[in-house]
């Protein structure tokens, strides 16, 4: 049984100037112990869907449709109290920005320990000795000291571990990551991206990981979703989609990353990157077409009129393209 | 022809006092840079890479005299503009302008694009009349990809990347010499910030401009300078051509920091040096070199010493012990 099988999920905000589809028509699932990347632009629905998963959204003004199966559960159908049994217990949340995301006037023992009391049947000893456990699994020196710190005392780096020791401490089956090191630097995004490697394989939670960044993903990720305009553009696991990828939004975003050395070999000393044309498109309109036909260098007629279904072009591979060959389906 | 670089910063240093106590006395200093020098050639484009709180902006800011230096001097075309008085620098500032990284918070949300871009062709004087001022206007939004027809309209009705061009057009209204790009593709979308770094390069090479670009991208670097200086604790670790620093680095830093940066292809298996720990605060500097904490090669002399940053291939400059300098080889 799939952890997580998402189906169809319209997360829709009502504004003053009409509605904003974030999320539209969105369907993806998560296998025991996978990791799946969920990549695409500012505003395409990534962390909307996240958002949607742990039902953070409030409504009015968001509205969430279609169906959200965790562990075979409807989490749509669940009553907030079975929510909150639900949040930071099976599944848990690593945000971006880990000096805003932490309290800053409670020590990160205490921050840790909060969700192990609520959710685990232990004492506040128990508790506490458990997050100093939780503090070292995640690389943290001296952890029975840092332990009563507070966030300002710790780097970012450092911070970001302590979400990280929160979010396992009661044992996720599901982690969902929401850019867990855009906000870091180089050398650190390095230091947490192995320990997330490192976790992955001794915690076993499925992890969800909420990127722009195709380094990132290439680094950790299984399986990729990307994301235009609300809508699943593509997916495939990851080195198919790398190496054979065949939306033109995918392809564009491919050739739009600068990579390190690619600009040495050349003759000339400057290399020009490959651009995608223009901006996505308002989201309060209503897309008849393809959602990417505004950018696309091949986009038709029929792109601009029909809105083209994902069909299944290679093994796992699937693609929402009119101009995709399918015949090697199974071949 | 002048055989001065452009733009040429000798031992460049710049503390802030930081305040405490009742009084206000300075406490403490922060040491944001500390002795750096470097110099630009017309046409050329120098970055300077790093982490944050590595001094790369203090850089970018002391050049644009937005505070006055502890010590060291800025020359431009061979003229030291660090100590001139306001009256006689203002027309130097010409010269020079800056594109700053949030295009959200660099625009006067009160102005409309024509009168930000009028501002500095009438602070510097430089339209004849009142035509030749709109031929002007038109100009530069067509240098940098804008419609013509916009420049009625304000900066909230343009989307990021659009701002940026807006920044952009900005500094080259005052038709300068040099552009300091602080981080000025950092906050950008892949796909647009692919089409602003093409921009860049464009304007460069029709204009002849010169260009400081400011950034802890290294890609992206790596795409667009032809010369790296790479910064740790406001220090110049290490500064070389492009070629030197990006296929054999020679300070352990910048081989940490481009081993760092995640590769977006699946089927590479990383070489990673992961650094421990963090950057030490600029308050508390560390003896000897200033990397000793975090080098993994670091012996007893690097704790105690520090290093001068010495010539050891032709055009490459290393701080480090552990490299000898090109004269020892010869020797």
């Amino acid at each position: 049984m799939p952890v997580l099988e998402i189906e169809n999920l319209q997360t829709h905000f009502r504004t003053a100037d009409g509605i904003n589809r974030a999320v539209d028509g969105l369907t993806l699932k998560i296998e025991p112990g996978q990791t799946l990347a969920v990549v695409g632009e500012s505003g395409c629905g990534k962390s909307v869907t996240a958002m949607s998963v742990l039902r953070l959204l409030p409504d009015p003004p968001g509205r969430i449709a279609g169906s959200i199966r965790f562990m075979g559960r409807d989490l749509l159908a669940m009553s907030e109290a079975q929510m909150r049994e639900i949040r930071g217990n099976e599944i848990a949340m690593i945000f971006q920005e880990p000096m805003t995301s932490l309290n800053p006037v409670l020590t990160v023992g205490w921050q840790i320990s909060e969700a192990i009391l609520l959710h685990q049947n232990l004492d506040k000893a128990a508790a506490r000795s458990r997050a100093v456990e939780m503090l070292a699994l995640v690389g943290i020196p001296e952890p029975e000291r840092r332990v009563n710190d507070y966030p300002h005392q710790l780097s970012g780096g450092m911070r970001q571990r302590v979400m990280i020791a929160t979010a396992l401490a009661c044992h996720p089956k599901l982690l969902i990551a929401d850019e867990p090191t855009t906000a870091l630097d180089v050398t650190v995004q390095a230091q947490i991206l192995d320990l997330m490697r490192d976790l992955k394989q001794r915690v076993g939670a499925a992890i969800m990981l909420i990127t722009h960044d195709l380094g990132v993903v290439a680094e950790v990720a299984e399986h990729v979703v990307v994301m235009y305009a609300g809508r699943k553009v593509e997916e495939a696991p990851v080195r198919e989609l790398f190496g054979n990828p065949r939306h033109p939004y995918t392809r564009g975003l491919l050739g739009a990353v600068p990579r390190l050395g690619s600009s040495l070999n050349e003759a000339a000393s400057q290399t020009r990157l490959a651009e995608i044309p223009g901006l996505v498109m308002s989201l309060k309109k209503r897309i008849e077409g393809c959602v990417f036909a505004g950018r696309c260098a091949q986009a038709t007629d029929v792109c601009k009129r029909v809105s083209p279904a994902l069909r299944l072009a290679a093994d796992q591979h699937i693609v929402a393209c009119h101009y995709v060959e399918v015949e090697e389906v199974r071949a | 022809m002048n055989r001065a670089p452009l733009l040429e910063v000798r031992n460049l240093t710049k503390h802030f006092p930081i305040q405490g106590g009742i009084l206000g006395r300075s406490t403490a200093k922060v040491h944001a840079v500390n002795r750096i020098s470097f110099a630009i050639d017309r046409g050329e484009t120098v970055a300077i890479v790093g982490e944050s709180g590595c001094g790369k902006s203090t850089v970018g800011k002391a050049i644009l005299r937005l505070f006055d230096l502890t010590d060291g001097e800025v020359l431009l075309d061979g003229q030291r503009i660090d100590n001139l008085p306001t009256r006689t620098l203002r027309p130097l500032r010409r010269k020079v302008q800056v594109v700053f990284q949030d295009p959200f918070s660099s625009l006067n949300p009160r102005l409309r694009v024509r009168d930000i871009l009028a501002e500095p062709i009438r602070n510097f004087g430089l339209a004849t009349s009142a035509r030749d001022l709109e031929k002007r206007l038109a100009a530069l939004m067509e240098k940098v990809r804008l419609p013509v027809d916009s420049l009625g309209r304000w900066p909230h009705e343009f989307s990021g990347g659009q701002r940026q061009r807006i920044g952009i057009a900005r500094a080259l209204a005052a038709e300068p010499d040099l552009i300091i790009c602080d981080e000025a593709v950092s906050a950008l979308d892949v796909s647009v910030k692919a089409q602003i770094v093409n921009l860049l390069q464009d304007l460069q090479r029709d204009l002849g401009l010169a260009l400081l670009f400011i950034s802890h991208d290294l890609a992206i670097v790596e795409h667009i300078a032809q010369r790296i200086v790479v910064m740790y604790l406001g220090r110049i670790v290490e500064q070389a051509d492009k070629r030197a620093l990006f296929l054999s680095p020679s300070h352990p830093y910048t081989e940490a920091l481009l081993s760092a940066v995640p590769v977006p292809d699946p089927t590479v298996v990383s070489r990673r040096i992961i650094l421990n720990g963090d950057v030490p605060s600029p308050v508390k500097l560390p003896p000897g070199c200033f990397f000793h904490t975090r080098c993994p090669h670091a012996v007893a002399r690097c704790r105690a010493e520090a290093p001068e940053l010495l010539e050891i291939a032709p055009r490459q400059f290393s701080a480090c012990h552990l490299r000898p300098a090109m004269a020892l080889h010869a020797a």
